[in-house]
């Protein structure tokens, strides 16, 4: 039997490795990637709650939380992309100066 | 049956994560947070979300990755990239602190203070009605304020967009 721990756990593990990846990759895209799947281990908490305490608020936030999701992405890889343009990397070691 | 699904599933979405975080090639690693992606997508209809889980296979696995493969391409980066490193030595203390977190969360989750009121959706309830139209009217009756705003945020996020993406910033 499945019980909210179990998803509570899986969760947890892949929000861990998401921080993992933002403190040790030095790729932004990556980076990004990293946060994105910290993102989908807190949806996933979200429904496994919605689930288990007979909700429906949980399944809305989710909702919600793709749509910010969906807007960081847009804007976030368009800063990359600004950034990539000016500087030839996104090494994030490189990027030090707000202004070049 | 349920039970064999979900530890399949959180063992590949957890094997894929781990090559997400340790794969030198950034296109590898976009592939495998889609691994990572459609493993949650079959979670979410585990537990009974089946409009949740279609979105997450359109929205994230579909257009949020596919603009991140895009961007990868774009760019055209070599695998070398990442060998010079400011901070050599993070990488152990970052998987030690990791791991910290991890114990910290589990702490949390093993005692009480996780409790919530039952709600009055019950599976029975939501299967006689359908998900997504119990969905569709909480979200054009009770949050219908929340609803407009996200989509001025989507706006405001896509202008933002073409701004930084424009030629001559």
């Amino acid at each position: 039997m499945i019980t909210l721990t179990h998803y509570l756990v899986l969760s947890a593990i892949l929000f861990t490795l998401g921080v993992v990846g933002v403190l040790i990759r030095r790729n932004a895209i990556i980076i990004f990637m990293c946060i994105e799947l910290m993102l989908n281990a807190v949806n996933l908490s979200f429904v496994a709650f919605a689930h288990y305490l007979n909700s429906m608020q949980g399944q809305l936030f989710v909702f919600f939380t793709m749509t910010v999701a969906a807007a960081e992405a847009a804007v976030g890889l368009a800063i990359i992309v600004a950034v990539f343009r000016n500087k030839e990397t996104v090494n994030i070691d490189d990027m030090n100066i707000m202004k070049w | 049956m349920e039970a064999y699904l979900f530890y399949i599933m959180a063992a590949v979405s957890v094997t894929a994560a781990v090559y997400l975080v340790f794969e030198k090639n950034p296109v590898f690693s976009a592939l495998y947070l889609i691994q990572t992606m459609v493993c949650i997508a079959v979670l979410y209809i585990l537990l009974e979300a089946q409009f949740i889980a279609a979105v997450q296979i359109i929205v994230y696995a579909g257009a949020i990755m596919v603009l991140f493969l895009f961007v990868i391409m774009l760019l055209n980066l070599n695998i070398k990239e990442e060998t010079k490193n400011a901070l050599p030595f993070q990488k152990i203390p970052a998987i030690f602190m990791g791991i910290v977190l991890f114990t910290a969360i589990c702490a949390v989750i093993k005692s009480k203070l996780l409790q919530g009121k039952q709600g009055e959706y019950t599976t029975a309830y939501v299967n006689s009605v359908g998900n997504t139209k119990l969905i569709g009217n909480l979200l054009f009756t009770d949050y219908l304020l929340p609803f407009e705003i996200t989509s001025i945020l989507l706006f405001v996020a896509a202008i933002g967009a073409i701004m930084l993406a424009k030629r001559k910033l």
